[in-house]
């Protein structure tokens, strides 16, 4: 049980942050970058792909990744609150991108030593397309960080705007724990000191100021979600839901 | 009687629908073909394959293809498996994949650590520029050459 939640919550990081950045295929500011954050919701489609499949075999009960992506409840989406919040400006992406890849990367480096050798090999397989999506999405919040007054000005305040969501990701759900018992699993929180240092010199560099730290956002992990993702849900859905089994 | 052989050179005729200049055996994503043994004491053909990107939307077609070049080739008793570890590196395209990439106008993949600049595929030039690290496709990046001053894709080292 807490084998498949935990594959669930990767697989649903994943999957939501893709359909969020999916949205600006035809609408990036310049065609290179639409192709880029195109390209970049096609990996992360893909990781949830291989998360899916591997939570579906050990779900049994007719489970396929189609089920798991389509069927299921707002209540029973794992993701963290910070992959569903609309995207907002091309800064807000760039930058959510930035500290999820960060994050991915740590948790990924880690989970290729997890003990269950499935598991590990699909980290190791996400790993190397995670290190791109760091690379280019840091490049760009330079770029805007310490661009024009009025990129440096919606940098910053997408910056305090998703500061309070950054908290969840370190704070280890029970099936994260579980998980950590038995080997599969890495506890984020392992990590937070390397995450933080490291988005910090980006930061610095791009001259943002990080706000401090303070009450956080959370609940994503346990199923309680911010209104938006039943918006999410109710677009990539309506197809399964209204013509169940529907296939192209 | 077919050997593992004649199995290679049908998966030679698949080519990857985003560069059909390259096939399969070329992109090095074909990891191995074995003839195994099942319960009831039938065999049938393993072959193993690994995907190039995650998201590749080229892969479940690649897959399609191969189903089709084994019926078309009269043969039934197969499975294909997919296997993501060890993760595909372009240090497994062959090197007549190279040739036939660059002969194709894209800019072939350096060995992994390999820090020589990206050569222009049209003029040889190494003066060259990346424009995006992001191409037309995931395993690409667009370049433009500083001396012939054409574009080109690049096959990136992964
Ligand atoms: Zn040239």
């Amino acid at each position: 049980m807490s084998l498949s939640n935990y594959l669930l919550h990767l697989a649903d990081n994943a999957l939501i942050l893709g359909h969020r950045n999916s949205e600006w295929c035809g609408h990036g500011p310049v065609l290179e970058q639409d192709i880029a954050i195109t390209n970049i919701s096609l990996d992360l489609i893909g990781q949830s792909r291989y998360l899916y499949q591997y939570a579906a075999s050990i779900t049994g009960h007719g489970a396929s990744e189609d089920s798991l992506a389509y069927l299921r409840d707002a209540r029973s989406y794992l993701n963290l609150l910070m992959l569903e919040l609309p995207k907002r400006d091309w800064g807000f992406t760039i930058l959510r991108q930035y500290l999820f890849s960060e994050f991915q990367l740590l948790q990924y480096e880690a989970l290729q030593r997890s003990a269950d050798v499935q598991l590990a090999g699909i980290a190791e397989k996400a790993l190397k397309e995670t290190s791109y999506h760091r690379r280019w999405s840091s490049e760009w919040v330079i770029r805007l960080g310490d661009g024009t007054d009025e990129s440096h000005e919606r940098m910053q305040d997408s910056l305090v705007r998703i500061w309070p969501y950054t908290g969840e990701l370190f704070m280890p759900a029970i099936f994260e724990q579980e998980m950590v018992a038995t080997g599969i699993g890495v506890d984020p929180s392992s990590f937070k000191e390397e995450w933080m240092s490291k988005t910090k010199a980006v930061f610095e560099e791009a001259t943002l100021m990080v706000p401090e730290e303070g009450w956080s956002q959370k609940g994503g992990k346990e199923g309680r979600h911010t209104e938006h993702l039943g918006y999410i849900l109710a677009e990539m859905q309506f197809l399964q839901r209204t013509y169940p089994g529907q296939e192209w | 009687m077919i050997c593992e052989r004649d199995i290679l050179k049908l998966l030679d005729s698949v080519k990857d629908p985003e560069l059909p200049v390259l096939s399969i055996l070329d992109l090095g994503i074909v990891r191995s073909v074995e003839r195994i043994s099942m319960e009831n004491g039938e065999g049938r053909w393993r072959i193993v394959v690994t995907p190039t990107y995650s998201g590749c939307p080229a892969m479940d077609m690649i897959s399609m293809q191969i189903r089709m070049a084994m019926y078309a080739a009269g043969m039934t008793d197969f499975e294909i498996v997919t296997r993501l570890s060890p993760a595909w590196t372009t240090d497994w395209m062959t090197e007549s994949g190279k040739a036939k990439l660059k002969a194709y106008g894209i800019a072939p993949p350096h060995r992994t650590g390999d820090q020589t600049p990206v050569e222009c595929p049209h003029c040889g030039s190494t003066h060259t520029q990346c424009l995006s690290e992001f191409g037309s496709t995931a395993c690409k990046a667009l370049y433009r050459c500083e001396d012939c001053r054409e574009p080109f894709d690049h096959f990136k080292c992964h």
